[in-house]
């Protein structure tokens, strides 16, 4: 029997790796990244010796031990760092190593891919300055950089305030705040967010903190534009009364929530299901996050529930495969495991519904506005396409017609919007839409990868 | 034909039905195409867009040719833009073999006039000096081309409907039986349509509907493993390809390269899925860093393949039943349907309304199959 191979070695990955080393295996643990942790736990460089437990805050004890506890694991498991799996086919991992082709053959693989941010398009987001949030805390975490000196936060999400306390702390000045969910949309979410009432609070104090610092923070604001001749200078939008509000800034980050990274779930074989709440296509998995015979998945890689929650069901999924071997099952473990996971899953859905996804916005988009950034592909070219007599009617044939979705990120960008703009023209029907169906490579590699060896 | 729904009904909407909808339609018939999805969807909307002309089964460039024209004119006939890009077309030969092969069929496509360039190594240094060394030799034909199969088969079904074709999509056909001379078809949805002549170009599905009139074919699915590269400034004029199969390649003017390449991988119809099998990826990766070094450097970003129709004599079905009058049959193209999808659609509305066509189909036949199947050397060398 081959070892279990767990592909992510954030919070999800490395609580899985935990439960199957006590169990006596040796997991091999596959990770796209140079060092542990993930997204949200992420390492800087050993060089740039940032003040993590400044930065992480209230996470900051978290940080120290997830960290801690994956150098414990390391000598008694597989570790392989800087490894991208780049196709699956059958029980085969195709892996890109020092930009080499190579191969990994399992039984038993969990996936815990993590997630990334949903980005929702408006005039002026390909400017250079305008990041994801997520992408926005990568260049402070790893790289120690911000993406400005004057930076907007903009989008609908509780983790935009949380990055620009992150922000103000590093030296930032915070141009604005502005969050397209109104505050009676947040109030009325409350009763799910109770669910997770430490997290609610966490949230809560980000944006006291805000407040106090004297950021201007606003509440049901309408995006109309990110200005700027050859980069970001202002960002324009409407606040809750209506009045036009522009403010002056060098950088903008966009925080739509996060969507799940599926892709590799995708070609291991997983079934997906439409999402109503998250209006998303995500993978079918049962209690324990398995997803068929032999393949787990785990983390905001097949579910958003954060950091905690990844954990939790990465401990979930690894006892799944314990018990799908013989193991003796641990049921008070597993069935506590699973309860902490649902509640935290829950909150995030919560969130979803308080936070929401802008398809409005998005269906009122200009004809002008990019849509595919990669293949520059318009809004009013996706809706001239479908307009047309025997147009298309669902994304994989929308993207086929109009390339929308078929460049480097392979729709992983634009897809969720594309899929909002298809719902549009076919009455609001995100199930309608359809899925983008994923294919290999998961990222674009080199020719040279297969040379040699193989 | 009083009576009934439609003059001609035509099941499959890929581009031989377009094109078969398209000339019948021109010339006044009642039409209606019958798609189980989406007009163009299937292997002829995902497949590598080569109209080339080098190396064509000899029995065939007729027909090539007759379609060859008909690209050229793509543009007047549909009133759309499908890419079309008449850049020529690079055979290139790695050893004497292949070189002897290569005169072979350069001697062949001279015979139906068609010019051919010979070249020796140092002329590919020459003009296209980004190429490996290694080739012995190689032929060009400047009037091959490519198009863009995603946008080709919409157009011309658009341009059939002008015409007053109709064409149905997400429309099963279910059930087709004889009706005096005619034929009555069940639709999924409970609907039933009666024709006078009935056209078989259901590509992978095609078997379906011959074996209910008693006639048979040994098709089997299958398809190219195919990849695209990210884009990088426009340097690959022609379209290149390896004589051994292994790597057919293409760059288009807004700098994505194009690559298919042998052996070609399983596809199953009834998932309506074709995987590409991550090995083959790799494999037709290195090839193409073998014949172009100059990409090493370039990144793959998506693989495809489709579910096309394939024959052990590579060549295709496309004639009159040899059972029932009015059935035609047009499917099982190999691969190389693409090219010679605007002529088969001329030849099959001539052969519905003037009883015949001038252009020669004889080894077409699905008669050919009563007697022992031949295999083609192309069939051993595509497939493993």
């Amino acid at each position: 029997m081959a070892d279990p191979v767990i592909v992510g070695a954030g919070p999800a990955g490395i609580a899985a790796a935990e439960v199957l080393c006590a169990a006596g295996l040796r997991p091999i643990l596959i990770d796209e990244g140079a060092r542990a942790g993930g997204q949200g736990y992420r390492r800087p460089a050993e060089s740039l010796a940032l003040d993590m437990a400044r930065l992480m805050g209230s996470e900051a004890r978290k940080y120290a031990a997830l960290h801690r506890r994956f150098e414990a694991l390391l000598p008694r498991i597989d570790y392989r760092p800087g490894t991208l799996v780049w196709a699956i086919d059958g029980d085969t991992l195709h892996l890109l190593r020092d930009g080499r082709a190579e191969t990994l053959c399992f039984d038993r693989l969990l996936i815990a891919s993590g997630a990334m941010d949903r980005i929702a398009p408006l005039p002026g987001w390909t400017l250079p300055g305008v990041f994801t949030l997520g992408g926005a805390q990568v260049a402070l975490k790893d790289q120690g950089c911000l993406i400005g000196s004057r930076v907007a936060f903009l989008g609908s999400s509780p983790l935009l305030a949380l990055a620009a306390k992150q922000y103000r702390e590093m030296g930032a000045e915070i141009a604005v705040i502005a969050d397209t969910t109104a505050l009676r949309a947040k109030a009325a979410a409350l009763p799910a967010l109770l669910h997770a009432p430490r997290t609610l609070a966490r949230g809560l104090w980000y944006m006291a903190a805000s407040l106090r610092a004297g950021t201007k923070m606003l509440h049901g604001a309408v995006p109309v534009a990110i200005e700027g001749s050859e980069r970001v200078e202002a960002l324009l939008l409407h606040d809750a009364r209506g009045r036009e509000r522009r403010f002056a800034c060098d950088a903008v980050a966009l925080g739509y929530g996060l969507k799940p990274e599926t892709q590799l779930a995708d070609l291991a074989g997983a079934t997906f299901v439409y999402d109503a709440d998250f209006r998303l296509f995500l993978p079918k998995i049962d209690g324990m996050g398995r997803a068929r015979p032999g393949l787990y998945l785990a983390g905001d890689g097949v579910r958003i529930g954060g950091a905690d929650a990844a954990e939790a069901s990465g401990a979930l999924a690894a006892h799944a495969i314990l018990s799908d071997l013989g193991r003796p099952a641990e049921i008070a473990v597993t069935r506590r495991l699973a309860r902490r996971v649902q509640r935290l899953r829950d909150f995030q859905r919560g969130l979803a519904r308080a936070f929401a996804w802008p398809r409005a916005q998005i269906a009122a988009l200009d004809d002008a506005v990019t849509l595919c950034r990669c293949e520059n592909v318009t809004v009013g070219a996706v809706r001239a396409s479908m307009a047309r007599d025997l147009g298309p009617a669902e994304v994989n044939r929308v993207k086929a017609i109009t390339r929308c979705g078929m460049g480097r990120c392979q729709g992983r960008v634009c897809g969720p919007a594309l899929q909002e703009l298809v719902a549009a023209e076919c009455g609001g029907d995100g199930l309608a839409a359809g899925r983008l169906r994923g294919q290999a490579p998961v990222k674009p590699i080199a020719l040279a990868a297969a040379m040699d060896g193989s | 034909m009083t009576g009934r729904t439609t003059d001609v009904a035509i099941v499959g909407g890929g581009l031989v039905g377009a094109w078969t909808a398209f000339f019948l339609a021109r010339r006044g018939q009642r039409v209606t195409v019958l798609e189980k999805g989406v007009v163009g969807a299937q292997s002829s909307g995902v497949n590598f867009g080569n109209l080339r002309l080098q190396g064509r089964f000899p029995g065939q460039y007729p027909l090539s040719l007759r379609s060859q024209a008909l690209w050229e004119e793509f543009e007047a006939l549909t009133g759309e833009d499908c890419e079309f890009e008449q850049s020529g077309h690079l055979y290139l030969a790695y050893d004497a073999e292949e070189h002897a092969r290569l005169e072979s069929y350069a001697e062949v496509s001279e015979s139906y006039g068609l010019a051919i360039e010979r070249l020796e190594p140092a002329d590919l240094r020459r003009r296209w000096p980004w190429l490996g060394q290694q080739a012995v030799a190689a032929t060009f034909s400047a009037r091959d081309a490519t198009a863009n199969p995603r946008l080709a088969t919409p157009a011309v079904m658009r341009a059939a409907a002008r015409h007053g074709a109709s064409v149905r999509e997400n429309t099963r056909v279910v059930d087709i039986g004889r009706s005096g001379d005619g034929f009555t078809l069940a639709l999924a949805n409970g609907e039933t349509l009666s024709c006078g002549a009935l056209v078989n170009s259901a590509g992978a599905w095609a078997l379906e509907i011959a074996e209910r009139f008693g006639e048979t074919a040994p098709l089997f699915p299958a398809g190219p493993p195919q990849f695209v590269t990210e884009p990088f400034p426009y340097l690959i004029a022609p379209s290149i390809q390896a004589i051994d199969g292994s790597v057919i390649f293409r760059q288009i003017p807004r700098g994505n390269v194009i690559l298919a390449g042998y052996p070609r991988t399983a596809a199953d119809p009834q998932a309506n899925r074709a995987p590409v099998p991550p090995a083959k990826t790799l494999a037709a990766m290195r090839a193409l860093a073998r014949v172009a070094p100059v990409l090493a450097q370039c990144h793959v970003i998506r693989v495809w393949s489709g579910i096309e129709a394939y024959l052990p004599d590579m060549i295709p079905v496309i004639g009159p039943s040899q059972t029932t009058a009015g059935l035609f049959h047009a499917f099982g193209f190999c691969g190389h349907g693409f090219q010679i999808g605007p002529g088969v659609g001329a030849c099959l509305s001539e052969m519905i309304l003037d009883g015949g066509t001038q252009t020669p189909l004889a080894p077409f036949g699905i008669g050919r199959f009563r007697s022992a199947t031949q295999v083609s050397e192309k069939f051993r060398k595509e497939f493993d």
